[in-house]
């Protein structure tokens, strides 16, 4: 199971830092969500993978640690927010700069 | 009362940046301007007592909902953190004053924006844990997205873009720190983390380093180190007036948060992970001071001569930190403060001469006078002094106790040139600027745009700060080195009944 998660993780990661790596608002906004997707997940994990595992105690034989997922929560609404920002911004760039390359030109 | 006091300047700009926006407050502009005036007279009022309380007693903690550390979130009032409030409470006192006087009136929201700006400074100097260090660093980082295109402009647009997209990909980088911090310390409090460091175990060394220095790359992205500084003379220079003045605040919330994770955590008593950042930092702060001060002689326009010099200070600081010892952060955080207050100064002439200059705004080219000169080159004059360290004003005392805290073997070596160079590339600067901005002028002036009392007073203010911290140098330098202190020693433990989530848990 560790093994999979992982590659999921790493394959995640690694488009999100190419399409990042892009010169086009567009695919920087998608690459940002992406890395943010690898983000949440790579948290998750950090509390350790547990299967049939409530995160409270005294419901099942194993414990899953419970602050990982509070944390991955914080993380999602915040990503969140922030994608929404970056995208509005990136229209608005289209709108100011007429094109959509990250550095406003179009050479 | 006095117990909850930490949690004021978190609280107080929350409060009234959400009543800002609510019908009594939301567009009545003088309501709004002196709701958020009072705001900053208590938040000054509140860090001075905090500073009060940390110099009498040893570094507080406080719990949230009363959650005991190191699972609930921990706010800490020691020295060096109630230095900083003081810090951003002034700032922010004085950029507010400058704002006033019609800035804020450029688009929307200015002042929510600039409570919740305060909020995520203050709350990212209290935090005690490394995950809520990463929600004020969001919290500050989207009001300063807002506050950085407020009123518009292609050219803001297009800094913009660059500064969210690079901070963006920093959260994911934040994060994943974070990730791989708590899978192998099993804790995010930062005093927790500090005793935990030494007794790791050996296969989690490599890992808790990898997350150690990731953090470093975000730090280092949000102070301006080297390689990560490029969007910084760009998204200042653009930036309206009062906003890049509190920005000056922003590369500071990077130097501080090395010094509590990268000096307290990883530091001395770190066991195999002492350490881990100093041999980065000593090539890529004094590649960020000669990058600094190579900009710094090619910059065109009096806002961009300031970026550059916010780039300088964050070398130098980088460099205190790469000494790592007490009294090199002591010297550091003196000069933090007077380089902070000083770019902020020049940002806000800077705005002065760019709007009574009309159409060559404050590029350094032959143009009509501006309608006042006499005042604004006085108030250019003492802000040059200040920044390019001439006696008897506190860059001269920062830029002392820098050297002295070099020592005198090798390190001295290092540092000397690249200080001294800054200095005297400043000084050549401020002199071109100086000459070009207020004497070098034909014609007469075209415009009658006139500084604001507000604008004057907010610059007075914050000018007046570099003599008072030479005045009372003695009294500040006491405090600066009892914070040092207090930094590279070890934290005190955190209650013996509580462990790890994950003990429990087994």
């Amino acid at each position: 199971m560790e093994t999979i998660y992982a590659i999921c993780v790493g394959i995640m990661t690694a488009g999100g830092v190419f399409l990042v790596l892009r010169g086009y608002t567009f695919a920087v906004v998608l690459g940002l969500t992406l890395l943010s997707y690898a983000v949440n997940l790579f948290l998750f994990a950090s509390g350790r993978l547990v299967i049939n595992g409530a995160a409270i105690l005294g419901e099942s034989e194993v414990y899953a640690d419970p602050l990982p997922q509070a944390l991955v929560l914080t993380a999602i609404v915040i990503g969140f927010a922030m994608t929404a920002f970056a995208l509005i911004l990136a229209l608005r760039a289209r709108a100011d700069l007429g094109n959509d390359q990250v550095d406003g030109d179009n050479d | 009362m006095l117990q909850h006091l930490i949690f004021f300047p978190v609280l107080l700009p929350l409060l009234a940046g959400i009543f800002l926006l609510l019908p009594p407050l939301h567009g009545h502009v003088q309501r709004q301007r002196v709701t958020v005036f009072l705001v900053n007279i208590l938040l000054l009022a509140s860090a001075v007592l905090l500073l009060q309380q940390s110099l009498q007693h040893e570094p507080q903690m406080y719990m949230m909902g009363n959650w005991q550390a190191p699972f609930g979130i921990a706010l800490v009032n020691d020295k060096l953190a109630a230095i900083m409030l003081l810090l951003s409470a002034v700032l922010g006192f004085a950029v507010h004053l400058y704002a006033c006087a019609g800035d804020d009136q450029r688009g929307p929201f200015f002042h929510p924006l600039f409570m919740f700006q305060l909020m995520g400074i203050n709350g990212a100097f209290l935090t005690g844990d490394v995950f809520n260090l990463f929600v004020f660093f969001e919290i500050l980082l989207i009001a300063s997205y807002s506050l950085l295109i407020h009123g518009g402009g292609k050219q803001r647009t297009q800094a913009a873009v660059h500064y969210v997209f690079l901070n963006l990909v920093g959260s994911a980088f934040f994060l994943f720190g974070l990730g791989i911090i708590y899978a192998t310390f099993g804790t995010l409090n930062l005093a927790d983390m500090a005793h935990k460091a030494a007794q790791l175990n050996s296969e989690d060394v490599a890992l808790a380093k990898a997350g150690g220095l990731l953090l470093l790359v975000v730090f280092g992205l949000k102070a301006a180190l080297l390689p990560l500084h490029f969007w910084l003379p760009r998204t200042y220079a653009h930036t309206s007036t009062p906003v890049a003045a509190l920005f000056a605040i922003m590369t500071k919330v990077g130097i501080y948060s090395i010094w509590r994770v990268h000096t307290a955590v990883f530091g001395e008593f770190g066991g195999e992970l002492a350490n881990i950042a100093i041999s980065w930092l000593w090539p890529l702060a004094l590649a960020t001071l000669v990058a600094g001060i190579i900009a710094l002689l090619a910059s065109q326009t009096l806002k961009m001569l300031a970026a550059n010099l916010v780039v300088v200070s964050a070398g130098s600081l980088l460099l205190t930190i790469a000494l790592n010892t007490p009294q090199a952060t002591a010297a550091g955080l003196y000069y933090l403060i007077h380089s902070t207050l000083m770019a902020a100064a020049l940002f806000l002439i800077a705005g002065l001469v760019h709007e009574q200059r009309g159409q060559a705004q404050d590029r350094f080219v032959r143009s009509r006078p501006v309608n006042q000169p006499a005042l604004l080159g006085g108030l250019f004059f003492i802000a040059a002094l200040a920044l390019i360290g001439m006696p008897p004003l506190s860059g001269f005392v920062g830029k002392i106790m820098l050297l002295q805290a070099a020592g005198a073997g090798a390190d001295a070596a290092w540092i000397w040139p690249p200080l001294l160079i800054s200095g005297l590339a400043a000084l050549i600067m401020f002199s071109r600027a100086g000459t070009t901005l207020f004497w070098r002028v034909q014609g007469t002036s075209q415009n009658q745009v006139m500084a604001h009392p507000l604008q004057i007073t907010a610059i007075i203010v914050l000018l007046l700060t570099s003599p008072l911290m030479v005045i009372w140098g003695g009294a500040l330098t006491d405090m600066t080195i009892a914070a040092a202190n207090e930094l590279h020693r070890l934290p005190q433990p955190l209650s013996p009944a509580v462990s790890t989530l994950q003990e429990v848990l087994k």
